[in-house]
Formats: structure tokens, sequence, C-alpha cells
């Protein structure tokens, strides 16, 4: 996505967002907050997002993602710091076949950072409410694969919103219950980071690119100073601000999605030669303690 | 946990038009459980290393006697056509066109295929006469329906 793309696209959604763009890196942040210079601070926090590889896709839209993947898995591995964490936001596979499962698992293991760390999306969940995603992936998640964790002083919840058969995204009475538990004892100026699938906010809900029971989960988080939401599912860069929630829709490795509504369905986008890497990329987050936004920096696959 | 879905008023909204919808008919509501029919699927693409071009084929198996058959396209992320009237007995084809992979999922559970990819299809033949409101498992917002009259 280009940076006039990113700025037109910010602008039919009205968010009160700065982007600014350097060599193939897209950096975002609220217009009222400085970006915190974390990069400097070796005390900062840093992780990586990736998102929506398909393992096991075939279409004309990239038919090499397993190879898309790889490359993506090289360009962490070669940041100039180890990230505590590798969050994938999903979609790991295409089909949720056991041959996917393992594929993708494997190759994350070569990831070189501290923990591997993922969220279900549907399509790892096709036909069997995420049973092999979770034999695969869910080792110390609770209910249907959703848990939550501290880091440098930052509190992570990563949600499971892909496994009903909802027109939109669904987390259910059980996840809500955990979420407004997870974040009961925590002093209301604790950072929070929520990851899941499909956006948390109403992107383009005639393509279900919202979640149904979401305004709950972020009313239980409403206290809090600093909410930042990342998502994955929409295969296209997207910020929005509401309130003290800022959330970020990540790209992906594997074909870009239409804008919305800017196709008559949510069908992969194949681009001329020699322009899908540009489409596709990683996501590196840091944050410093005493800063209260996240650092958001999106980079195309090199 | 997923059956409280209906309490929500959001997530109601759109579920309600579904069961209303099954509340309305007169006729019998689409059977519960497995149903006396048969179901078959086939793959254009039998493996992942195939290239990602398959034309749709048939499985060549013969429709079931005295039925029709009829053909339901799956395209631009929907069924078309989305809705289908069939006498009892018809067997109903869907194709996948799409580079994306869909499902054909029956609500009431009458029915399910497994994942098709592009050019993949997947059959069953209706013996019950009913109304069979269906969808795509991975993009529930692609709803469609299946009227079997008697």
């Amino acid at each position: 996505m280009t940076r006039r793309q990113l700025l037109r696209h910010t602008a039919w959604f009205g968010s009160a967002v700065v982007l600014t763009v350097a060599g193939g890196e897209v950096v975002s942040h609220v217009a009222d907050q400085p970006v915190p210079a974390a990069a400097a601070d070796p005390t900062a926090l840093r992780f990586v997002q990736v998102s929506d590889s398909h393992l096991g896709f075939t279409g004309p839209a990239n038919t090499a993602v397993e190879e898309s993947f790889g490359d993506a898995i090289a360009q962490i591995n070669a940041l100039p710091y180890e990230p505590a964490f590798v969050m994938h936001t999903g979609d790991l596979t295409h089909l949720s076949t056991a041959a996917q499962f393992d594929q993708v698992k494997q190759m994350m293991h070569g990831l070189r950072t501290g923990q591997v760390l993922t969220v279900p999306g549907e399509h790892d969940s096709v036909d069997d409410a995420g049973q092999k995603y979770r034999a695969a992936f869910g080792a110390g998640t609770r209910g249907d694969g959703w848990y939550s964790f501290d880091t440098r002083g930052v509190h992570f919840i990563a949600l499971v919103n892909t496994l009903s058969l909802e027109k939109l995204g669904h987390l259910g009475t059980e996840q809500l219950d955990f979420v407004r538990q997870d974040v009961a004892g925590l002093s209301s100026d604790t950072p929070i980071v929520v990851f899941s699938h499909i956006p948390l906010f109403a992107m383009y809900p005639a393509w279900g690119w919202g979640t149904d029971d979401a305004v709950r989960a972020l009313g239980y988080l409403r206290r809090f100073s600093s909410v930042t939401c990342l998502n994955g599912h929409v295969h296209q860069l997207f910020t929005k601000t509401e309130g003290n929630v800022t959330f970020h829709s990540a790209t992906t490795t594997a074909y870009p999605l239409p804008q919305p509504g800017r196709a008559p369905a949510p069908t992969p986008v194949t681009l001329p030669a020699g322009k899908l890497r540009d489409a596709l990329g990683i996501r590196e987050v840091s944050y410093r303690a005493g800063t209260r936004a996240l650092a958001i920096k999106d980079r195309t696959l090199t | 946990m997923r059956n409280l879905r209906l309490a929500l008023p959001v997530a109601g909204s759109a579920l309600l038009v579904v069961v209303a919808a099954c509340g309305a008919t007169g006729t019998a509501a689409a059977p519960d459980g497995p149903a006396p029919a048969t179901q078959a699927q086939t793959h254009a693409m039998p493996t992942q290393s195939a290239a990602g071009q398959g034309s749709p084929t048939q499985d060549g198996s013969p429709a079931q006697k005295g039925g029709q058959t009829d053909s339901v396209a799956i395209r631009n992320f929907a069924f078309a056509p989305a809705m289908v009237t069939v006498p009892v007995g018809t067997t109903i084809t869907w194709t996948n066109d799409d580079q994306d992979a869909h499902t054909v999922s029956a609500t009431g559970g009458a029915f399910k295929s497994a994942a098709l990819n592009n050019g993949d299809t997947f059959r069953f033949t209706f013996s019950k006469p009913g109304r069979y409101d269906y969808l795509c498992s991975i993009h529930p917002f692609m709803t469609a329906t299946v009227v079997v009259t008697p």
C-alpha cells in the first residue's frame, strides 16, 4: 500500500492518526502523542506481529505463500534485536489441514525470538471449531484458546473471535467473563495490548470485518489509559482511534484483499508482477516504560 | 457457550432472521441430526502442490434415481443462485469458482462440506422436504437457502 493509499484510506474513516513513511516503513501514531523513542532504549519492550500466512493457498494472488512466509521469518530474524515474542494473529493455515499446521509450526520454530504466540483465524478452524489449531498451538491457553500474560509492565490479552457461525467475529459470554476477570486487579495505568484475528472495531461489517460483541470487551477496558488492539484478517494496514483505544490492522504475508467496499467481495487481489511484496509485510511494535503509546512500524516484505 | 449467542442483542439480530424464516414456513423444518440423504465431495486439486488453476470436475457418479440435479456456483463470495427450490430427491452440486476456500454448511446440521478449494465440488441429495438455510463457515456472511418441495 502506498502512502497516498494509506492516507486516503485513513481519511475515508476519519481517524486521527498520523502516518509517516520512510524507506518502505510506515510509522503510525496517534496525532497528539509523540512516537516513543523505544528503538534507542535497550530496556524497551519490542515484539513483532505477523498475520494471515494462509499456508496451503494456491491461487494466482500468490502462488508461493510458503516462500513469502519464509521471507517474513528471515526478515524478523535479521532485525538488529531479538523480539521478546513474535505474535501471529491468525490464518496461519488456509484449510486447517494437519499437514498445514505441521508446516507452519515447523517454519515458526525457525524464528529467533523469546516466544512464538498465536491466535486462530477462521481458516485455522474451518471444520472442527479449532480442535486441530489447539492441538498445535493451544498449550497453556484457556477456554477455546484465549490467554493473557504480562511482560515489562504491559498486560497482553490474546482473544479468539473466529469460532462461531455468525456474520461477524464473536467472543462469547465465557470469553467476555475471562476478559472482565483478567483485568479486574490491574491498575488503570497498566498499558493493555489486545490481540485478535478479526478486528474488534467495525472496519467493514458487510464483509464480516468486525466483532459483534467486542463493545462489551472494550467496555471492560475503558478505565485503562492506554489500550492497543492489534488484529489481522483484513490483509491491509489500517489504523483507527476510538477514545482510549487505538486499533491497528496488520497486513498479510500471503496476498492482499481489496479496500473496504472497493470490490464486490473480499476476494484475493492479484497484483501486477513485482508488486506483491509491497503489499506484504511484518510489524514491529515497541514500548518504553513511562510512555503512553506503543510505537508501531509496519515494514514491507524485503 | 455458543448456544447463548441468541441472547446477545447484536449477535442475535442476524441469527433471528434465519430462525424467523425457518419458523415462518408452513412446510417441515430441516431435519435435525444425520439426514437420510447422501453427500459427496470431489477435489479438483488433490494435492497442495498442484497449480492454482484447477478446473471444475464432476465425480461422475449418477444422480439419485428419479431426482434432478441442480447446480449452485460459489463465486465472488456468494452462492449463486442464493435461493433454489427443487423437488424432493434432487441432488444439488456446489462448485467453488473462487480463489479462496469456502464451505457449504447447513445451519441446522443436515449437510456440511469440507473446505472446498478452487474447482472443488460438493454434492448433496435432498430426500426430505423442507427449508435448508446454509452458509460458508469460513465466511459466515455468505448465506443462501434450498427449499425442497414434496
